[in-house]
């Protein structure tokens, strides 16, 4: 293969293209990864590292399945990137907790469960907390508390460990990634394949193009008559100062990175493109933490940033071939570090269309179709 | 100033404060930085990581997080980021900080 004239290119070299890009490699295909640069919105350096299942696929049964297909994977995905990159990612399926302090989001919550857990059968449980018995489980939890539900299930990774552990794996694994790369247009060829060309002007000429370019994938789906839309949802979140001290819980909202510093996250902002951090918003953050864990009151916050979700319409993952264009793929999620490890594995079956190939069809774009 | 310190002061200062640097009761000039007094004082570590490892004072201008102490209490200060103040109190950082746990808030 020479570097212009892959087999496979994947188009988006954070967490969904590497993660890919590990399966296909491991599968026996020739696969070069074509990454941008730090001008873009790049969710891949702003995410929270959760591995996460409760309150996925609610209401969307196929998702509430894929999700724990994905939680069940992970374990042995950490372990192949482990061996692969020399890395280990801090995987920590502890189990997680969903913090309320108010009485009626808390009972709604634990109304989507109940559906959740109706899709998923005994794949998926949870537990419900009410404030004392949470104070009691967990010395320090705030008084505003008035409830919690909690997965054994959920977990996290440390989520810059983990790029940097899937960057290092494709690598390990003969895959090229070629950073500071712009794609300006992507070409179905007559007699099969694909041309991009690169801002600089180079043509590359491929096989199969993969676009998981997250909020950049919009130009080229269109170039590649795709369907669905791909929209910016900002969300905020705090660093604080690294603590000796081991936080007794994980939860969606606040967590703690194995190297000691917490992340406080969560919130949710429609503003396009613009990724910059609000003083209200991490105000509401802060208080949040407080009010979950008194004891952080005093802690120093070192950094706050925004970064932009990659959210379909409904939210759901997109796992769709090009109808117009065989051999061309979107690909595009919200949780591309829950769902990394069937990213990293089946994925590259439905790819191959071979024996094994799962189905997805749920996932695909008909449902965008007017 | 001890002998091993190789920073001269430069605020030009009438006044003094004394403030208890690692358990020693030592005098700055007012005005200073709490990192320069500590500098100028002498050439002992600031902190000890995690790991074991000597810090000292560094950029002197908020970025690198080497110059933490702790201050009348407060883990994790930046000591240069203050100014050194009468009867102040300030303990090297050894290690990460810890939190307690609230019984009530």
């Amino acid at each position: 293969m020479t570097d212009n004239q892959p087999e496979i290119t994947i188009v988006g070299g954070g967490v969904v293209g590497l993660s890919i890009a590990v399966g296909l490699l491991q599968s026996g295909h020739k696969v070069i990864v074509l990454d941008g640069n730090d001008n873009d919105a790049r969710a891949s350096f702003g995410n929270f590292g959760l591995v996460w299942g409760q309150g996925k696929g609610w209401d969307f049964a196929p998702y509430a399945k894929l999700t724990a297909d994905a939680i069940d994977a992970w374990q042995n995905f950490s372990d192949n990137l482990n061996e692969l990159s020399g890395l280990d990612v801090s995987l920590d399926q502890k189990g997680g907790f969903e913090f309320f302090t108010d009485p009626e989001e808390f009972k709604s919550f634990i109304g989507m469960l109940e559906i959740q857990k109706g899709h998923s059968g005994n794949r998926f449980s949870f537990e419900t907390l009410s404030g004392d018995e949470l104070r009691k489980q967990i010395p320090g939890i705030g008084s505003k508390v008035v409830g919690a539900t909690f997965s054994q299930l959920d977990g996290h990774v440390n989520p810059l460990r983990f790029l940097r552990a899937l960057q290092r794996s494709v690598q390990a694994l003969g895959g090229k990634i070629r950073s500071n790369t712009i794609v300006k247009k992507t070409e179905s060829n007559k007699n099969g394949g694909f041309s991009l060309t690169l801002a600089n002007g180079t043509l590359i000429s491929t096989e199969k193009v993969i676009l998981c370019a997250g909020l950049g994938s919009m130009q080229l789906a269109n170039q590649l008559a795709f369907k669905t839309n791909i929209r910016p949802e900002k969300g905020e979140l705090l660093i604080t100062e690294k603590l000796g001290s081991e936080l007794p819980f994980l939860s969606s909202t606040i967590r703690q990175v194995d190297e000691g510093g917490v992340q406080i996250g969560g919130t949710n902002a429609d503003v396009g493109m613009n990724d910059s951090e609000t003083l209200s918003d991490m105000v509401d953050l802060a208080r949040h933490a407080v009010d979950v864990y008194p004891a952080l009151s005093n802690v120093r916050v070192l950094r706050a940033w925004g970064a932009l979700r990659v959210m379909t319409p409904d939210g759901y993952p997109v796992y769709a071939q090009s109808e117009e264009c065989p051999g061309a793929y979107l690909i595009t999620c919200h949780s591309g570090v829950t769902l990394a490890s069937l990213h990293a594995s089946i994925l590259s079956d439905w790819i191959d269309d071979n024996i094994k190939t799962p189905n997805l069809e749920a996932f695909n774009e008909a449902r965008f179709k007017i | 100033m001890k002998p091993d310190s190789r920073f001269n002061t430069l605020v030009k200062s009438t006044k003094d404060v004394n403030f208890t640097l690692f358990g020693e009761v030592v005098t700055a000039p007012k005005g200073s930085t709490l990192a320069a007094a500590i500098l100028s004082h002498s050439g002992d570590a600031f902190r000890q990581t995690e790991t074991g490892a000597l810090r000292s004072a560094f950029c002197m201008m908020g970025v690198c997080f080497e110059c933490l102490v702790e201050v009348n209490g407060n883990p994790n200060t930046q000591s240069c980021m203050i100014l050194v103040e009468d009867k102040m109190v300030v303990k090297r950082q050894v290690g990460l900080r810890q939190i307690g746990i609230c019984e009530n808030d």
